[in-house]
Parts: C-alpha cells; sequence; structure tokens
C-alpha cells in the first residue's frame, strides 16, 4: 500500500493501473483478492484475531473503544436476523439482510461525527445505527407502512434509496454544498459519506459522481461495500479492474480496506473523512466484504454461487475476529459476551413487538406530502377519495 | 400581465424602468439575475452557462456578476447536473438547472422522476427540493434531432413535480422568478423559437399566481386553449378568424401541472367548443387531458367534440418537415372549422 499522501494527486507519469490486457484468470484473481492474495487489501486485524500493524493506517484502540464496537456488530446483527425472520413469518413484504457486512458499516459508520452527513442505499442497516436512527425507523419500508420514519435532517442520515446509484450524486451535490459553504479546511470542516455496492459502480450516475466530485473538490467518502454479489452477477460482470483502482482514472485516492475487518474499516474511513474534511477529498474506499445471505429475501443465492464460497468466507467472520481479539487480550470477559447478547435479545423482542403492532397508515396518507406548497388538482382528487372512504366508514356501504 | 394601473412606478428602486420591451430571452436573463440579487441560495448550473452564457445565452453575463461557484459550468452530463443539484437542495441551495434543449433531458429523466419528484412524500415533507429545471422546448429552429422536442407530458404524468410553461417576455420575467420561488421542484418550458420576440415587461406590477391560466383573448364562438409556443401562433389563428367573422377566445395555459381548468371550463360553457393547440405529439398527452376533464365536466355545454391540433405521434422528423408536424394557423382554423360545422 502507497502512503496516502501518495494517492492524493496522482501525477501524470504514474504507472498505469493494469500494464496490459489482463486474462480473465488475472481479473478474477484481482477482483476477489483478500488477505490471502491482495497486497493492497488494508487490515488490522486478522480473521484469527490477530493485531497487525499498517505502517499508514494503524490507529490506538481502547478495550472500551473495541468493546463498543463489537456490541455494535452484534445489536445490528441480530436486528438483521430478527427482521429476517419477521419477513419469513409474513410480518415483512422483504428485508435486505446486512448479515457479514457488520464490520464494514460500523468501522464506517464510527468513523463519521455528528455533523457528516450519510447517503445510503439500502442495505445500511449498520450505519442507520451509528446514526442513532432506532432500528424500529427501518421497518415501515419493509413492512409497507411508511418509507422510512426517520428524521434525514436530525439525524444527517438520508433515507434509503432503492434506485441504485442514485444517491451517489446527491450525495455528491450535497458535499458541493458543504464546501461552498465554507465547511471545508479547518478543524470544523464537515465531510459527507455515500454508500453504494459493487453493482453500482457500473451505474453512471456513479461513474458521474465520480466526475462532478473530482471537479469539484467535493469533500466526499465513496464507500462501497463490495460483498462480490450484485444479486447475481458477480463483480467480475462490474469490472476488470479492482473497484478501488478505478479512482486513480478520476484523480482521486483509491483504498482497499478489508471490509470484515472493523478495525481497518474505522481507521481508513476515519483518515478519509479527516482528508475531507481538510478539503483533501474526494476519496474512494472499497470495503471487501461478502454478503453472506441472499440479496433480499426473495433472492435465492444456491443457484448462482457455490456453498464453498459462503464457507470460506465464514471462516473471516467479521464479530468472531473481535471476539477472539478480545479474549485473547483479556478486555472482555463471560460476563461482558452474556450482557451483550442479553441487549441484543431486548432489541430484538422491542422490534418484534413493534413490528407486529405497526398500524396500517390512514388512506390519506396516499396523498400527504406530495408537494410542499400543495396541488389544487391532487387536492380534489384526495377529498373526493376521502369523501368516498368516509362512505364506507359511516356503515352504508 | 397585469394591467397597468395609474400608481404605477415609473422605475423601480435602482432606476429600471418599470416597463421595458424585451425579448424572452432577455426577460428570462433579468429574471434569473433579479433571483439571484434576491437570495445568496439561488445558483445556477449546466452546460456552458457561465462563460457563454449559455447556447442561447439566458444566463449571459451572470457568472461575471456573480462568480464561478453560484454559475457553475459543469461537466456534460444531464444526470449529474439534476442529480448533485437534488444534494445542493437539500444543503439549502436553490439550484436553477439549464438542460441544453429538450431532446437531452432524457439523461437526467432517472433523476427528475426518482429523486427530485419524490423526497418529500417519501420523507412526509422533512426534505424539500427546491430547483428549477429550465428546458427549452420545440421545435421551428432548423435543428438536427433531438433539439425540438416537447417533452413535458412526461413529467406532467410525475406527482411530486411541477411544470409550467411561459409564452411571452412578462411570464417570463415573473414566472422564473416564482419558479425559484417554489419550494416544489419546478419543471420550466422555455419556447425557444420564441426566444427573440419581444413584449412589454412591468417590473414592478405584482405578477399574479404562477400555477394559473390566463385568458388572453375573450371570444364567443370557440375557446382554443394552449401553452408555450403556439399561443402565439393560437393569438394568430384568433385575429385571422375575427377576420371572417369568428370570435374565437385564448387561454393560456402556462401551468401544465397542476393544470387550471377553471377558466377553461366556464369559457367551454359559453361558448360550446374547444380546440386544443399544441405541438406535442397527442397521445397520452397534456392535451388528451385537457379533452378528458373538458368532457367530464362540460359534457352538456359541449356542442362539438373537444378537438386538438398537435404534432404527430411521430420522433420529431428532420427539420425540412418541422413545417408539416408543426401546428399552424391554417390547421388551427381548420380545426375551428371543423368544430364549428358539427
Amino acid at each position: 500500500m502507497s502512503s496516502p499522501e501518495k494517492w492524493t494527486h496522482p501525477g501524470p507519469d504514474a504507472a498505469p493501473a493494469t500494464a496490459a490486457k489482463p486474462t480473465a484468470e488475472q481479473v478474477i484473481a484481482g477482483l476477489r483478492a483478500t488477505d490471502e492474495g491482495g497486497a493492497d487489501l488494508v487490515q488490522l486485524l486478522t480473521p484469527e484475531g490477530e493485531r497487525v500493524q499498517h505502517p499508514d493506517f494503524d490507529i490506538d484502540i481502547t478495550a472500551e473503544e473495541l468493546r463498543g464496537l463489537y456490541r455494535d456488530m452484534v445489536l445490528v446483527r441480530r436486528v438483521d436476523r430478527e427482521a429476517n425472520a419477521l419477513q419469513r413469518k409474513g410480518e415483512l413484504g422483504i428485508w435486505v439482510p446486512l448479515l457479514g457486512q457488520e464490520a464494514a458499516q460500523i468501522g464506517a459508520g464510527r468513523a463519521m461525527r455528528p455533523e457528516d452527513m450519510a447517503f445510503p442505499s439500502y442495505r445500511e442497516h449498520g450505519i442507520a445505527w451509528t446514526r442513532g436512527v432506532k432500528p424500529t425507523d427501518l421497518l415501515g419500508i419493509f413492512r409497507g407502512t411508511d418509507n422510512g420514519t426517520w428524521d434525514p435532517v436530525e439525524t444527517r442520515f438520508h433515507p434509503y434509496t432503492i434506485v441504485i446509484g442514485n444517491q451517489v450524486l446527491n450525495a455528491t451535490g450535497y458535499a458541493m454544498g458543504q464546501k461552498f459553504d465554507g465547511k471545508v479546511g479547518d478543524a470544523d470542516g464537515e465531510a459527507t459519506i455515500c454508500f453504494f455496492g459493487d453493482g453500482a459502480t457500473s451505474q453512471g450516475d456513479v461513474h458521474e459522481g465520480f466526475v462532478w466530485a473530482a471537479v469539484y473538490d467535493a469533500p466526499l467518502v465513496f464507500f462501497c461495500q463490495n460483498n462480490q454479489w450484485a444479486i447475481s452477477e458477480p463483480t467480475e460482470r462490474q469490472s476488470r479492474l479492482p473497484l478501488y483502482q478505478r479512482a486513480r482514472g478520476y484523480g482521486f485516492p483509491g483504498i482497499r480496506v478489508d471490509g470484515n475487518d472493523v478495525l481497518a474499516t474505522l481507521a481508513v474511513t476515519r483518515w478519509a473523512l479527516e482528508e475531507c474534511r481538510q478539503g483533501n477529498g474526494p476519496i474512494l474506499i472499497e470495503a471487501f466484504t461478502y454478503r453472506m445471505d441472499a440479496h433480499t429475501t426473495s433472492d435465492d443465492p444456491s443457484r448462482y454461487r457455490l456453498s464453498d464460497e459462503l464457507e470460506l468466507w465464514k471462516l473471516k467472520d467479521p464479530i468472531e475476529r473481535v471476539k477472539v481479539h478480545l479474549v485473547k487480550q483479556q478486555w472482555a470477559d463471560h460476563a461482558f459476551f452474556e450482557s451483550i447478547e442479553a441487549e441484543a435479545e431486548r432489541i430484538a423482542v422491542e422490534l418484534r413487538d413493534y413490528c407486529v403492532t405497526l398500524p396500517d397508515p390512514p388512506a390519506g396518507r396516499i396523498f400527504s406530502e406530495v408537494y410542499a406548497e400543495g396541488n389544487h388538482v391532487l387536492e380534489a382528487q384526495r377529498d373526493e377519495f376521502l369523501a368516498y372512504h368516509a362512505g364506507f366508514a359511516g356503515g352504508e356501504h | 400581465m397585469a394591467a397597468p394601473t395609474m400608481d404605477r412606478p415609473a422605475a423601480d428602486a435602482t432606476g429600471v424602468p418599470a416597463v421595458q420591451t424585451l425579448t424572452i430571452a432577455k426577460a428570462l436573463n433579468n429574471g434569473l439575475r433579479a433571483s439571484m440579487e434576491a437570495n445568496p441560495k439561488v445558483i445556477v448550473m449546466g452546460e456552458d452557462v457561465g462563460k457563454l452564457g449559455g447556447v442561447f445565452r439566458i444566463t449571459d453575463g451572470l457568472q461575471k456578476d456573480f462568480g464561478e461557484q453560484r454559475v457553475l459550468d459543469t461537466p456534460l452530463a444531464e444526470s449529474g447536473i439534476i442529480g448533485t443539484a437534488v444534494g445542493l437542495a437539500i444543503r439549502g441551495y436553490r439550484p436553477v438547472c439549464e438542460i441544453q434543449f429538450d431532446g437531452f433531458i432524457f439523461p437526467g429523466f432517472d433523476q427528475i422522476v426518482s429523486q427530485v419528484a419524490k423526497l418529500h412524500f417519501r420523507t412526509q415533507g422533512r426534505i424539500k427540493v427546491p430547483m428549477v429545471i429550465r428546458v427549452p422546448f420545440g421545435g421551428g429552429i432548423g435543428a438536427v434531432e433531438h433539439h425540438s422536442e416537447s417533452p413535458e407530458s412526461y413529467f406532467a404524468h410525475t406527482a411530486g413535480l411541477k411544470v409550467v410553461s411561459c409564452s411571452n417576455p412578462a411570464d417570463a420575467y415573473w414566472m422564473i422568478q416564482q419558479a425559484i420561488d417554489c419550494d416544489d421542484p419546478v419543471l420550466f418550458f422555455e419556447p425557444k423559437r420564441r426566444y427573440y420576440e419581444k413584449g412589454e415587461v412591468d417590473t414592478t406590477a405584482a405578477p399574479g399566481p404562477l400555477f394559473a391560466s390566463r385568458t388572453l383573448r375573450t371570444g364567443s364562438d370557440v375557446t382554443l386553449v394552449t401553452y408555450g409556443p403556439m399561443v402565439r401562433t393560437s393569438l394568430e389563428a384568433a385575429a385571422a378568424a375575427e377576420e371572417e367573422g369568428r370570435s374565437l377566445e385564448v387561454v393560456d395555459l402556462r401551468s401544465l401541472s397542476p393544470l387550471d381548468l377553471a377558466p377553461v371550463y366556464e369559457s367551454v360553457r359559453r361558448t360550446g367548443r374547444l380546440v386544443v393547440v399544441t405541438e406535442a405529439p397527442s397521445e397520452s398527452s397534456i392535451s388528451s387531458e385537457i379533452a378528458a376533464k373538458v368532457q367530464q365536466e362540460c359534457f352538456y355545454s359541449l356542442q362539438a367534440p373537444v378537438l386538438r391540433v398537435t404534432g404527430f405521434d411521430t420522433p420529431y422528423p428532420p427539420s425540412k418537415l418541422e413545417e408539416e408536424f408543426l401546428p399552424d394557423l391554417d390547421r388551427v382554423l381548420h380545426a375551428v372549422d371543423r368544430s364549428l360545422a358539427w
């Protein structure tokens, strides 16, 4: 890994990312490089729970901080599993599993300051957690009672975006606004972080976001969670180049971090956000991770990927390695782990109770807040509908 | 435009004459300038809007006076222009995007219908997207393909957007400012072939509401409803019809979404006849919507079916054929004849 400084302004004589057209085998090897094969992968905690050093991204972490990250990951995994189960019981129309991506999200989310702004895609339940969004506020989307009920202004966590890649341009514009507002360049600076997946990198909006952010020096961290699969399409259907290397073509740094390593993700994202606050953005982070479950509960991954792959990635579990490290360091005891499990269970029960009692919205919700300043045609349509609806309520039908 | 009043000042506070004769292009330029002076959060962005002043010079001189941070010469991608404007709007800015030509709006279509239109609804009002997307639209300038289209119906069909079109300099001056002031996203369609036609602009008289149609000429035999570039054509048709002893009423819709059809209903109840004039194709369009609503509201008043004079349901043709494609005075008068013959 080159030093971050060297990545900031790649010169015209910088070596091309690929000297010649690679073979298919080389492409796949590069795309799928992990800690075993990817020399550029930033890692601070191995899958075996060993703390390793990195010349550019090492961080000091206290026992308390690491316990906090562990807690975050366990709780969001429990929320995710409970929501998945609620879908299986028919209480949610669909769920988008987070399983396996806890470290990427908790690491990135905990790197943010309150004044930073986050633009998620739709799998960012862990980021939501770090922004103070209640897990129950995620349910409306998936139960069909609303479109997400958190306050994006207060939490500085934008609504989920279902159309792939749209939010990357929205985040870029927001970051441009931060710069125009003079919020970049000193210790009180702000930054924006935008989350998207490996599949999204094929979208035009993501490419355009890279272009815009580069030419306007937007304080924006592009955080790509490469979970290896865009529904059934593997990364090699998106790129012949490791995704982080694409940044060089736009003139800003690209870094691949072990997305199953919460410490490395925290360190790299913290560095990237600070670079943006200081006016040295944008930066692309590729968090190299794996979606352990289906794309959504409507998906069947057994049709397109081998169980061997899943078994391999289970060995890289983001939570287990922290647990092992905590134990080895004697930073946590049995009582700690039990208390976290108990807390997770309480949150799961809350989620379940909330979900099954979540009322259907009133019929008028259809017409609610379509416009900021109203629309007389729509209002007439609403009034007619509500009058019709009231007829049923009056028991005459 | 409101009628002049006796106590109207001769000039505004800066000494600019209250009534000026301007082209639509200059009126838009002045309107943008007035909005930018009034509100530092108003920014203009698009391809070539800065140094060049836009391909039609609508933004001429704005970057020189307001700087590169308020008049952004952007990279060449419409989704990027609109998508970043969404983020800027969320941040508290009021972006005014210029799409160079009608046929180029489609790369930005996804952002417009997926994000611009829906963020307010999705967040139950917690996020507003106060932005304007300016679209020089329509044919008649001899351009190559993708430069002469009328895509307004796509946007009128999408909830969450407001769609307007100006037809004269006074409206151009006021409507662009009102659109910028609006907390909802507004698609602002400018009749490009009328850009250099002149008219009086009173910069001191209070404008009427933005989302309202206006009766430009009263008549008793047939109602013509139109907007944008076809307003002038319709007024000319009404003038020609008068020479033949026929009295046509002309309503300029101005707002395409929401539609303000109350004056149209009132007119049709008097005339009993309606001809809708647009240069957009007719299938599933604004003209379809008007025809449907008028037959619903004025069924017993109609003496003839609602007729439409429109562009054809074809791609916009090569420019040597555009005079055949675009409704002209004769096609409007022919429709009037058909209506009256019923």
